[in-house]
């Protein structure tokens, strides 16, 4: 047998019109951890997808070989059968139900049928004491931490005689001592013989655990380097590579004085009230500024910009908005609205869009009263200012009657925009304002955040692109764990340097 | 050629092909109710349309479409009401005590009916956009709630005789005022009335005028001119039609005035109030609807304040019509308004529909309801078409668009 438990070669795989795999190699030796490195988009959880079966195969190009044998899995159950188990970032388990019926779920231990319940529970005690996990089999899974959760993930994972165990950012929910805890699992595992590939962003963790680091970007494999000796720079290098082409519009900034002011921010999880998603964070925009706010992905950056706008997300929330000087009130969105914020979603079609209404109704949803005498609409003004800014921001739709969900990404977003800046808001936050939009219509997007700093009001802008950040802000701040890390201006910001402060963890 | 349309929909060649398939898909139908009356017509050598008829179909099913009103904009909303045949029943019941024991003024006791009602979708709206608990389980509550509450008030018999007043609001014509006209062979007729049917076809035509003129002060696309001025001759038409047979018989029902006035108003609402909108945008994309700071719970709550003052005045217009407040009133009325609003092109996750397509759709239930019964028959054959229309109706909407 070879020394090589998994090769992937020339993978190419593309959504409509994005090439998000380009030619990507990976190669993985037998029994050891290897970590796939990457920013947000590079690829990483896509190579995932194409390898368990998610992405089935014949809808991308190149080859699989596991454990010496081509592969051509339809779905998950092919790959799974074959002993690679994928565990996704957001957990596959049915809350309601036990961990021991988890465990076997689509994988029943039964008899003629009926499930045999003692060999159900008898087995599950098994696999959780091999997890180092003490609870009841019968337990249902909702009473249990994320932690625990991700725990009986991978028992269900043993459960299926795993060869090859992929973990997508396993500990991106988890707290140090969980995290700690996984990671010890993942060391155990590999010396029973199981081969792990794990996705993360913490790089120190990568550096302590792996055996081996493989660095995408842009959908391409940039290098596979031992992780012995490897220092977090290095990796970085690797991640952040790419030069500034000319993708960004030409702007002079006119910046004048703070116009907002969020202090002391504290967000906690819905979910689990006592865990802590923004942590004091402090951070001020002026007049006519453009702001990054870069993170990796459970930094809590939506969490800020969604408890701010709102209290929209997120419970035991703490803190001031000051805006011109004088706190204001956004614990609704109604009042944050009227206090001049405005928040344009990661999400466009969950949240910033009614897919089924027209471009001229999306664009006067937030500021129908603006259109409106005695609760009435007008109609006709309504469709001069939807068609004003098609025009003006280049909305291209064959009639702003037409549905919205029938257009392209670019030109949703733009719709979105357009309904924020009727509200004719002095702060705007854009989460993610360019995911899944081609690069042509990037620029333009570019162009109009331009255009609303050059009109004097202050935008934030979240992003998981660092040449974004870097090409569009006068300052980026740095969000990791919750809580600021760095702040850094323009001249001096690098994605080294961003990319440190944006992985710096609690205790480093 | 008077076609007039807005400078940008040449940089959009796709544009009227759209705009045709789009028109189909909404006045579907329309054809579909034409064409239901045409055959049923056929079926009943003409009885169909006779004048006596034409009125019964109004009176009969006028309780119906009110409620169909009321429960479009809860479907739209994204939600749905079961519980408005027992307050059918419960506010007859209640303006049956008001005026039949304590002997109140009629304008009095249908206002207080009306205020009932709306206090029975505020108790039902209050769980539903307040505590959050789904429509489909408060409203399933109410049904078997009011419906109790209904027979306490009535000890289990019915009450009546209600006052005429109240009995011609669902019954009665309006008086022939100015006395009759001659019409050749069709005979004498109501000149009220057909003065109110001139004035509502003129009313109409002067404002849709006024609007096209409007959107093209506004550069927007528009109908061409023969278009437009085919859908007022048709709809003209069609009025004129009604009111001439109901003229020969006997005036215009009560309830039918009732039933413009309500058509219209809600129709404008919908489309036109800064309410209406709001219910659009939450059963479109309640996120979105939340995040741009629509007053989400509120709005549902109103819808169902709304949805229980409809129920009430169908309430009071189905007891005034049997003259009696019964313990079994508005059976099913529920399934019937649901139906009605389904058929009339709602969309089960909300956000679509409007107050004519409700009315629309109550009314293909009540012609084939009457044209079956005209032909003999059977009731179980009449549900079993009621239901496949049904079927047939929605089927048609999801096809429309999947092909879309």
């Amino acid at each position: 047998m070879s020394d090589e438990i998994l090769v992937m070669r020339g993978i190419t795989k593309r959504f409509a019109g994005v090439t998000a795999l380009h030619d990507v190699t990976l190669s993985v030796r037998r029994g050891e951890i290897h970590a796939i490195c990457g920013e947000n988009g590079a690829g990483k959880s896509t190579l995932m997808k194409v390898l368990s079966g998610v992405h089935p195969h014949g809808t991308y190009e190149g080859e699989i070989v596991f454990d010496g044998e081509p592969c051509a899995f339809h779905g998950v159950r092919d790959s799974e059968r074959r002993g690679i188990v994928i565990i996704h970032q957001e957990l596959a388990l049915c809350g309601q139900l036990s961990v021991a019926e988890n465990l076997f779920l689509g994988n029943e231990r039964a008899r003629r049928g009926f499930i045999d319940w003692n060999r159900t529970n008898h087995e599950a005690q098994a696999l959780l004491d091999r997890v180092g996990l003490r609870e009841n089999p019968t337990t249902p899974v909702n009473d249990l931490g994320v932690g625990k959760q991700q725990l009986v993930e991978i028992a269900k994972a043993l459960s299926k005689e795993v060869k090859l165990l992929i973990l997508d950012e396993p500990t991106a929910a988890l707290n140090d001592d969980d995290s700690q805890h996984l990671l010890d699992l993942l060391d155990g595992l590999r010396d029973e013989g199981i081969t792990s590939v794990i996705i993360s962003h913490k790089l120190n963790e990568v550096t302590r655990i792996a055996d081996t680091v493989t660095v995408l970007r842009d959908g391409k494999t940039i290098e596979t380097l031992p992780a012995q000796g490897l220092s977090e720079e290095r990796i970085i290098a690797g991640m952040v590579g790419r030069d500034l082409e000319h993708r960004f519009p030409p702007r002079t900034p006119d910046i004048g004085d703070e116009v907002l002011r969020i202090e002391d921010w504290t967000v906690h999880s819905p979910a689990q009230p006592d865990r802590v998603l923004v942590d004091r964070a402090t951070l001020t925009l002026r007049r006519g500024e453009i702001v990054g706010l870069a993170g990796l992905m459970g930094a809590g950056r939506t969490e800020l910009a969604m408890s701010v706008f709102g209290r929209s997300y997120g419970v035991g929330i703490s803190g001031r908005v000051v805006k011109d000087g004088q706190e204001i009130d956004t614990r609704t969105v109604q009042a944050a609205i009227r206090n001049g914020l405005a928040y344009v979603s990661e999400d466009r079609k969950r949240y910033g869009l009614n897919l089924i209404e027209g471009v001229q109704r999306n664009v006067s949803a937030a500021a129908l009263g603006k259109l409106a005498k005695n609760g009435w609409v007008n109609e006709n003004e309504e469709f001069s200012v939807a068609e004003r800014f098609r025009r003006s921001m280049g909305i291209r739709t064959p009639s702003v009657s037409t549905q919205v969900g029938t257009l392209s990404g670019g030109n949703q977003q733009k719709v979105v925009l357009a309904k924020w800046m009727f509200t004719d808001p002095d702060v705007l936050i854009l989460d993610e304002p360019t995911r899944g939009i081609d690069v042509g219509a990037k620029y333009e997007i570019y162009s109009i955040i331009n255009d609303l700093a050059a009109q004097g009001r202050a935008v934030l802008v979240i992003s998981s692109e660092l040449p974004e950040l870097l090409g569009l802000c006068d300052r980026i701040y740095a969000l990791s764990e919750g809580r600021i890390t760095g702040e850094v201006d323009r001249a001096e910001a690098t994605q080294e340097r961003l990319m440190q402060y944006m992985t710096r963890g609690q205790n480093s | 050629m008077t076609t007039k349309t807005a400078p940008t929909a040449a940089a959009a060649p796709t544009a009227p092909q759209s705009r045709l398939s789009i028109n189909l898909r909404q006045s579907g139908i329309y054809v579909a109710f034409a064409l239901i009356v045409v055959l049923f017509a056929f079926l009943t050598d003409g009885a169909l349309l006779q004048p006596q008829n034409i009125s019964n179909i109004i009176v009969q099913n006028s309780y119906v479409l009110i409620l169909a009103i009321g429960m479009i904009l809860v479907i739209i909303g994204g939600h749905i009401d079961l519980s408005v045949g027992s307050t059918v029943a419960l506010t007859g019941a209640i303006c049956a005590v008001l005026t039949v024991h304590w002997g109140l003024p009629w304008p009095v006791a249908v206002l207080l009916t009306l205020l009932a009602g709306a206090l029975i979708g505020a108790a039902q709206g209050y769980w539903i956009a307040y505590f959050g608990i789904p429509a489909f389980i408060v409203t399933l509550a109410g049904m078997l709630v009011f419906r109790a509450l209904t027979l306490t008030t009535l000890g289990n018999q019915g009450i009546g005789p209600f006052p005429d007043e109240i009995r011609s609001l669902s019954n009665g014509f309006t008086g022939g005022y100015l006395g009759n006209v001659g019409l050749g062979p069709l005979g004498g007729a109501d000149l009220v009335s057909l003065l109110a049917g001139l004035l509502f076809v003129a009313g109409f035509a002067l404002s849709q005028w006024r609007k096209r003129a409007a959107r093209l002060g506004y550069g927007q696309s528009v109908d061409p001119m023969p278009l437009f001025v085919l859908k007022i001759v048709g709809v003209g038409v069609v009025v004129m039609a009604v009111v001439v047979q109901l003229a020969r018989f006997r005036n215009l029902p009560w309830v039918l005035v009732l039933l413009a006035a309500l058509a219209l108003g809600y129709s404008l609402m919908a489309n036109n109030s800064v309410f209406g909108r709001h219910i659009y945008s939450i059963g479109g994309n309640l996120q979105a609807a939340t995040l741009s700071g629509v007053k989400v719970k509120a709005v549902t709550f109103w819808v169902f304040v709304n949805m229980g003052a409809l129920a009430a005045l169908a309430g009071v217009i189905f007891a005034g019509r049997l003259n009696q407040a019964g313990p079994t009133a508005g059976t099913a009325f529920e399934l019937d308004a649901i139906a009605a609003a389904f058929i009339g092109g709602a969309a089960v996750q909300g956000g679509v529909g409007k107050v004519v397509g409700a009315i629309t759709g109550g009314l293909i239930m009540g012609v084939i309801n009457n044209g079956m019964s005209l032909i003999g028959a059977p009731s179980e054959r009449v549900m079993l078409v009621k239901g496949l229309v049904l079927l047939a109706a929605v089927a048609y909407d999801v096809w429309t668009k999947r092909r879309a």
